[in-house]
């Protein structure tokens, strides 16, 4: 089935199509459209889903913890203030070991007020320890709803879906909707095993470790968030072959000859496609990846990519104050393991900061910058800033 | 038919235990007390929510634990949404006859899960949160909470300038809320607390029962007096024992025989010692407003 849906629309689709449980939610900007509709079609007995209207982002995790400690499939969604507000519950469900899925739709932080996207909110949950998929479009947002219960319940942690705020939770977009019963092979009711409150196995579930335990819980959660990049893979597969639609952790677009390549996230690699074409008619030797996962962060993949390349080009849409885009540090760690002879030089911009646009003509500049300047004049340079 | 040194026949009090011996709390808490003879009432299948408080530790540190009914500790402010989000997966994986409690200290219920306890009330979801208020922070080292007395010495407010703030009214809160049921009770009348805690279980909603514990390494007093402390409270009617149904219906469950002045129930505690006879009457005429205003809703109201 085939319909025009906005990115949010899109969340509630995949959330619906995986059959949640539990949603906990709290609206906020521009968030409370996935909230709405999911609240629709549980009124439309679309879903049959328990819905907790509660009074705060953070009673909403504490609830998907809840929920998920009792053995249910939980949901929810939010954005900007309201995923700071999670802070503490991000941290949380990760070591409780919850599979809680979560949909954060990018928005700046205030103060000063703002609703428009940027990727500060997801990024700055980073060492949560949640996995964080980054979308592109509305047919992926929709994909990656469904594949996050997938990931997140084969390694029993939680997983945050990201879209951009506006370029696609307002935009619509024609999608094509999975069946049903086709999701439901791909992606079976969620299966506690033995690690939920049961009251025929009495246990106590998060009690206090001394120094001798706590470390050996913390080394399993990144024993299995190596994992999660080949159980990603995987599940990318799996995804393609039953829906035909594949996705990957890092997507490299005319990448292979370029000798510049940009690294993009988020809706601005629909943009960077464009412009990369345009940059390749003009005879440039250019190309692109986009990320799609900042954690686990693949390394070896993005190694894969940009060894050898003379100039790396990172566009951040998001920044670390008193340091650098959070994607530019971790392509510069990730690069610099590289002999000197394979390691291209970076180049960080940040750009797009409380939703200002990325236009073809802004990434475009940002290359004849990159190709002009024989190094970085910083280690972070700012586009399109009125300095005052 | 309640007084200081009345012996209780125990004979009737269910033998069954939800929890082994070997916990680590201190020697005569009232918090301690309190969970073994709740459970006694509340009985299976129960399953636990506890944030940071005395309670995480008194269970015994990974992977040891005292409990026979599941336990989940929670984090410190989140007890009322977690036990929101537990009950709701068991609705939905047809488990509705799990009880679902919360058992919070009085920090985590006035102070800073008072958001989102207010929230789980307001939307009436089928838990019981039981507050066990032992008037301080305890479990950080004895400091002020909202639940601490007037006058009261702790860490953060020390001799030289005691709370100078009356206790938070939560049972008037909850009660605003019109939830269909709440209960204060203790352990030092183990017979009132069971039978409030067996109604619990029998209600559908939220319920909530604040408890009185008494807590001899914050109050600055020898861990044998907890007893009788816990019932002094009750005959002095600083902690009065009641049950409210839908916000409306009150009933004094344990009525003293003697309406006993406070002055004894301040002199055991070493928090009150710094007090002058003149303080312990400014607070005598508290407590005896606010039970005052609590005796009309009895009588109105029965
Ligand atoms: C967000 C947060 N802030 C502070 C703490 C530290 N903390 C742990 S227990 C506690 C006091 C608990 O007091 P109360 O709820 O009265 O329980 P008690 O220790 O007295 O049994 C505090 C402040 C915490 N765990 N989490
Ligand atoms: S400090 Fe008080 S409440 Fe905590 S374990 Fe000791 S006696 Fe019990
Ligand atoms: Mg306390």
């Amino acid at each position: 089935m085939r319909k025009v849906l906005t990115g949010n629309v899109a969340v509630a689709y995949g959330a619906m199509l995986a059959d949640v449980q539990v949603v906990p939610a709290y609206p906020i900007t521009p968030q409370t459209t996935i909230i709405e509709e999911l609240a629709t079609m549980q009124a439309e007995g679309l879903v049959d889903l328990d819905y907790i209207r509660v009074e705060s982002e953070h009673s909403a995790m504490a609830a998907c913890i809840g929920a998920s400690m009792g053995g249910a499939r939980a949901f929810t969604a939010t954005c900007g203030q309201g995923l700071f507000l999670m802070h503490e519950m991000l941290h949380y469900a990760t070591g409780a070991r919850t599979p809680v899925v979560l949909a954060n739709v990018n928005r700046a932080a205030a103060a000063p007020w703002t609703i428009w996207s940027d990727q500060t909110d997801s990024v700055s949950q980073r060492e949560t320890g949640w996995i964080q998929l980054y979308c592109e479009g509305n047919q992926e947002v929709l994909d990656t709803t469904i594949m996050a219960f997938k990931i997140a319940e084969t390694l029993r942690l939680p997983a945050m879906i990201v879209l951009d705020a506006f370029f696609l939770s307002h935009t619509s977009e024609p999608i094509d909707i999975p069946d049903r019963e086709t999701v439901r092979d791909f992606l079976p009711p969620f299966d506690p095993g033995d690690l939920w409150l049961d009251p025929n196995n009495p246990r106590t579930f998060g009690g206090i470790t001394m120094s001798d335990a706590y470390m050996e819980f913390r080394w399993q959660i990144q024993r299995d968030m190596e994992k999660a990049k080949g159980v990603i893979t995987e599940v990318h597969e799996e995804f393609a072959k039953v829906f035909g639609r594949k996705y990957h952790q890092v997507e490299a677009y005319r990448a292979e000859d370029a000798d510049v390549v940009m690294v993009v996230s988020g809706t601005v690699a629909s943009t960077g496609r464009d412009a990369i074409d345009l940059l390749r008619e003009k005879g440039h030797q250019v190309g692109m990846i986009k990320l799609k996962t900042l954690r686990p962060f693949p390394r070896e993949e993005i190694i894969a990519v940009l060894k050898g390349k003379k100039k790396v080009a990172i566009i951040d849409r998001n920044f670390s104050p008193g340091a650098t885009g959070i994607w530019a540090q971790e392509i510069r760690s990730a690069l610099y393991e590289l002999p000197e002879g394979d390691r291209p030089l970076i180049y960080g911009y940040i750009a797009g900061l409380g939703g200002r646009d990325i236009s073809v003509k802004i990434i475009e500049g940002i290359y004849q910058k990159t190709v002009k300047d024989d190094r970085p004049d910083d280690v972070d340079m700012w586009i399109g800033v009125n300095y005052v | 038919m309640y007084s200081l040194n009345q012996r209780f026949d125990n004979r009737d009090i269910p033998e069954d235990e939800l929890l082994t011996s070997g916990n680590v709390a201190c020697a005569g808490c009232g918090a301690s007390l309190s969970m073994r003879l709740a459970l006694k009432g509340l009985g299976k299948p129960t399953v636990l929510a506890v944030p940071a408080c005395c309670w995480t530790i008194i269970p015994g540190a990974w992977p040891l634990s005292i409990m026979d009914v599941p336990f989940f500790h929670c984090a410190f402010e989140t007890t009322a949404a977690t036990i929101s989000g537990i009950k709701a997966a068991y609705r939905k994986r047809g488990m509705d006859d799990i009880c679902v409690v919360g058992w919070a200290g009085d920090g985590g219920t006035f102070d800073i899960g008072i958001q989102a306890l207010s929230g789980t009330a307001e939307r009436n979801d089928d838990v019981l949160y039981v507050c066990y208020d032992n008037e301080a922070y305890m479990n950080t080292g004895i400091q002020r909470s909202g639940a601490t007395p007037i006058g009261s010495w702790t860490t953060t407010t020390p001799v030289k300038n005691p709370k100078s703030e009356q206790k938070k009214d939560i049972d008037a809160i909850m009660i605003a809320h019109k939830i269909p049921y709440l209960a204060t009770a203790t352990a030092a009348y183990p017979h009132d607390m069971i039978a409030k805690f067996k109604k619990a279980r029998s209600i559908k909603g939220m319920r909530f029962i604040h408890l009185f514990a008494a807590c001899p390494t914050g109050w600055r007093m020898p861990e044998n007096l907890s007893i009788k402390v816990m019932r002094l409270a009750v005959l002095s009617n600083i902690f009065p024992l009641y049950e409210v149904e839908n916000g409306e219906t009150y009933r004094q469950t344990v009525i003293p025989d003697e309406i006993m002045p406070i002055d004894e129930y301040m002199h055991l505690q070493g928090r009150f010692r710094h007090l002058t006879d003149e303080d312990v009457k400014e607070f005598q005429k508290m407590v005896d407003k606010r039970f005052g205003h609590l005796r009309e809703d009895f009588e109105k109201k029965n």
